[in-house]
């Protein structure tokens, strides 16, 4: 199209948007956001401090100095103990494959324990285990994520400053109950904070900038965004369905309270990477998520929208899924402060506020379908696409302080006999039978040797010796905890087939 | 004509000899093995037989949860939900049944063709072979723990045990059976309706296609795999990776290789299609994939994730084999992001391919990592005759592999 008929296009989309506009010039309905009715939120929450539960007993303490190994001190650490790391600078990746252990960056008059990944190293902290704590580390220079949980309950990753480091800063997956607070991330190529499949999260008090995507919640459910800082990036901050993914919605999401502003750094995302598809410019982005309240947020000056809500059919690069729900449903938007946004928008912005003769700055687009969604107040912004949105039936989330677990998240509860049944058919059944020889001598056998004495078969399948000369030696069971061990050597001393 | 030829021992020899060349291999033989078949009353190692005959399984990832219970997580999280519920007739009878030739139109081809337990239940090869030395399209797929797939066969096509048994037996390219056909040659096998009656007892008609299904659904159920060096390590023995294996699970977990976003422990799939971009064999045009059963071209070339455990096993790797071993399995995702793709052809990647320049000591490590993995622990006896009394090629052809 050439710039001449885009004017002449333009001229007459604002003057018929002037002669409609102006045939329905009612008062707008203004809803006080000052007490008034509260969101009761998707999950019953409860009034809880912190993800992590307190230690009924303090553990020991291992310190860590300039020169020695992290990992090393994760090694010797039992659960429920603390490690501090002195400041100074360590190169190396960390993994806790264990509970409830507290890694904790000591700062001494601003100088702080460093993570250096020299450019080389993968990942700067792993972990796996429930009940970890991450706290107060510098963290640079690795190609993969800062810290990042696969599948721990009970997290909390605070005070930490990640900067030019891989592919995410924060990177929780696969947990429920998790507090990320406090963080200073910068200069990331994918999501500065990201929270992927995951449930019952809070992400505050953090400032994220030059990344391509501030905070990003991704098919995760219960999460709560508030008073963070997003600043510079490309999009400020996003709640996605990502199709493609094992765990397939996000719901219940309330975004509050945050500054979202200047978000219109050119994307620097990886090539098929899902961010690299946001466009420069986006404040807030929903991308099919449901239930997603966004509330109390100053948006200002991010040049494509101030909140953009779409479908997955708005994003051509991602994957086909048909147990994804492509439409972002139940949109909520509260009171927000937006100034200056839109004003450099995209094409497909620009497409979309055609229909509906709207030009010039956009605070809110929505694309695609979307059922159920609300707003209040909407003659405050620059919208397009919400004509069907209702007016919300509260004004606030007041009501609501966290998503966090009180107590955290329990582990699983095995009744001891049931633990015997389990390691004994899950795992010594391999190799021994009730009669005859299998791999190892048969179960009547042992019941002989130990009859009466399932400590003593314990102790054995902790450290076995080798017994038998023309048998292989039995792998130390050891991984089982020693009630689980006495279970099943109670468990193998009473079975009869 | 029985009469006539028990009077008569010249005629009844020279019979027995046309009707094995005609029929099958041995009539005789199967006749004369009908007392020798009893199914196991007891469960295969793993499962606890309950009160009602039912096999109900038992591992140690019981002792966990995982979120939304998808089974997906890191190294203590559960797996997913599983298959089980099946009495020990029913999987011994599966197992006589995945042995069988009988199975296949030409009675040449068993289950155990394509998945052979001493090649980790896949059968070695690029493309499987099915009825008459026809090549298919695509690589065997591993059968251990197949008790937790929800979703099955490279194309993501099956969502069933059963759904995924049925099709090979009635596949023109695979057993190339048809249901009529099958049930006569079951029935013509003097062991199996008394096998099936045992197996089904509750069933007024024991030897049916559904109850011939439901059996080998529960013998693939019985394969389990989780005592691996990996499990042992996951479940808190902290020596029970070697260093260049513990050096491999965290190259394998990290977010440069990205290797655990999709073959997510503790099952090592997370079972969703992926378009990863791999090369087909030479002279081969694209495999589109899932796209057909999703009827979107943006899955084309999109393979379901497959589980790594006993992956060691199961060279050669990809859909269509096209990489001989684990090493270069591994090397494919530091190549590029793209990079065997086709100029002109136009694949909408999977996100986590990307361009993660491992090293090569990484790639080795990876292997090490891949090997820890395996586990047979749970071998199932191979039968030494099956009812049908017909010649167990897998059993030969593992033996001639072997050599």
């Amino acid at each position: 199209m050439n710039n001449k008929y885009k004017v002449v296009l333009a001229i007459i989309i604002f003057a018929g948007g002037w002669i409609f506009g102006s045939s329905n010039n009612e008062a707008p309905v203004i809803t006080s956001s000052v007490g008034g009715a509260s969101y009761e939120g998707g999950f019953e929450s409860e009034v809880t401090v912190g993800a992590v539960p307190h230690r009924s007993a303090a553990g020991s303490i291992h310190i860590v100095s300039p020169g020695d190994s992290i990992q090393a001190a994760v090694e010797a650490a039992q659960p429920g103990d603390t490690i501090q790391v002195m400041p100074g600078t360590y190169s190396e990746t960390v993994y806790i494959d264990k509970d409830d252990i507290h890694l904790v960056g000591v700062i001494q008059n601003g100088a702080r324990a460093t993570l250096d990944g020299l450019g080389k190293l993968n990942d700067a902290i792993l972990y796996s285990g429930n009940n970890i704590i991450i706290e107060n580390f510098r963290i640079t220079q690795y190609k993969g994520n800062g810290i990042m949980g696969q599948a721990g309950n009970n997290f909390e990753i605070r005070n930490n400053v990640i900067v030019d480091t891989g592919i995410y800063g924060i990177f929780p997956q696969l947990g429920t109950n998790g507090l990320v607070e406090h963080n200073v991330v910068s200069g990331i190529e994918d999501a500065a904070i990201y929270i992927g499949m995951s449930d019952n999260i809070h992400v505050a008090y953090n400032e994220v900038f030059d990344s391509v995507a501030g905070i990003e919640i991704e098919n995760s459910r219960h999460a709560i965004v508030e008073y963070n800082n997003a600043h510079h990036n490309t999009g400020g901050i996003l709640a996605f369905v990502t199709p493609g993914l094992p765990i397939k919605t996000t719901e219940d999401v309330i975004i509050r309270n945050n500054f979202v502003s200047d978000n219109n750094t050119p994307n620097f995302g990886a090539p098929g990477s899902i961010v690299s598809g946001i466009p420069a410019g986006t404040g807030i982005l929903v991308m099919a998520a449901d239930d997603v309240i966004i509330e109390g947020n100053i948006i200002t000056n991010n040049k494509t929208a101030g909140i953009i809500i779409n479908d997955h059919s708005f994003a051509p690069t991602i994957t086909m899924d048909v147990q994804s729900d492509p439409n972002a449903d139940r949109t909520m938007i509260l009171d927000n402060v937006m100034l200056n946004n839109g004003y450099d928008t995209i094409p497909e912005v620009v497409a979309v506020a055609l229909t509906e003769l709207h030009i010039g700055l956009v605070d809110i687009v929505h694309v695609g379908p979307s059922n159920g969604s609300c707003i209040i107040n909407r003659h405050r912004y620059r919208t397009v696409g919400i004509g069907d949105y209702s007016e919300c039936g509260f004004t606030n989330t007041d009501s609501i302080d966290s998503y966090l677990l009180a107590g955290g998240a329990q582990p699983r509860v095995i009744a001891s006999s049931e633990r015997g049944e389990i390691a004994y058919l899950g795992v010594c059944a391999g190799c021994h039978s009730y009669t005859g020889r299998l791999i190892g001598p048969s179960v009547q056998v042992i019941q002989a040797m130990y009859a009466g004495n399932p400590q003593g078969l314990a102790t054995y399948i902790n450290a076995p010796i080798k017994k038998r000369e023309n048998f292989p030696e039995m792998p130390a069971q050891n991984y089982l905890d020693p009630e689980t061990q006495l279970a099943v050597a109670k468990y193998m001393l009473q079975v009869n087939n | 004509m029985t009469k006539y030829l028990i009077n008569n021992k010249a005629n009844r020899n020279a019979f027995s000899c046309i009707f094995a060349t005609l029929i099958a291999m041995s009539f005789t033989l199967a006749q004369s093995a009908e007392s020798t078949f009893a199914l196991a009353d007891k469960c295969p190692p793993s499962f606890a037989l309950d009160n009602n005959n039912q096999c109900q399984l038992r591992n140690l990832y019981q002792l966990y949860d995982s979120l939304q219970d998808r089974g997906l997580g890191g190294l203590k999280t559960a797996l997913p939900k599983h298959r089980d519920g099946f009495s020990p007739q029913q999987i011994d009878l599966g197992r006589l049944l995945f042995f069988d030739p009988v199975l296949s139109a030409d009675k040449n081809l068993s289950c155990a063709n394509c998945h052979n337990p001493t090649l980790g239940f896949s059968d070695g090869m690029d493309r499987s072979v099915g009825a008459r030395g026809q090549v298919s399209q695509r690589s065997s797929p591993t059968l251990w723990n197949s008790a937790f797939l929800s979703v099955f066969l490279w194309d993501a096509r099956a969502h069933s045990l059963e759904e995924q048994a049925i099709g090979p037996l009635f596949s023109d390219k695979e057993m190339a059976n048809t249901p009529e056909q099958l049930l006569s040659n079951l029935n013509q096998v003097a062991a199996y309706p008394k096998l099936f009656e045992q197996a089904f007892p509750a069933s007024k008609d024991a030897l049916t296609i559904d109850n011939t299904v439901t059996a080998l659904s529960a013998f693939q159920s019985s394969l389990i795999s989780l005592n691996s060096a990996y499990d042992r390590y996951a479940h808190g023995d902290a020596k029970a990776l070697s260093s260049h294996e513990l050096e491999g699970l965290n190259v394998f977990r990290s977010f440069v290789a990205r290797c655990s976003q999709c073959h997510t422990p503790p099952l090592f799939t997370n079972q969703q299609v992926a378009v990863i971009g791999t090369p087909e064999p030479a002279g081969l045009p694209r495999d589109v994939g899932a796209a057909e059963t999703f009827n979107a071209k943006r899955l084309t070339g999109g393979f379901k994730v497959p589980t790594l455990r006993n992956i060691a096993r199961t060279a050669p790797y990809m859909h269509s084999g096209r990489f001989a071993t684990l090493r270069e399995a591994a090397e494919f995702y530091t190549k590029g992001r793209g990079h065997a793709v086709p100029e002109g052809e136009e694949l909408l990647l999977h996100w986590h391919i990307s361009d993660p320049k491992l090293t090569d000591t990484e790639l080795d490590r990876l292997v090490d990592f891949m090997g820890a993995l395996s586990d047979e622990s749970f071998m199932p006896k191979t039968p030494n005759q099956v009812p049908s009394g017909l010649l167990n090629t897998s059993t030969s052809l593992a033996a001639a592999l072997e050599k």
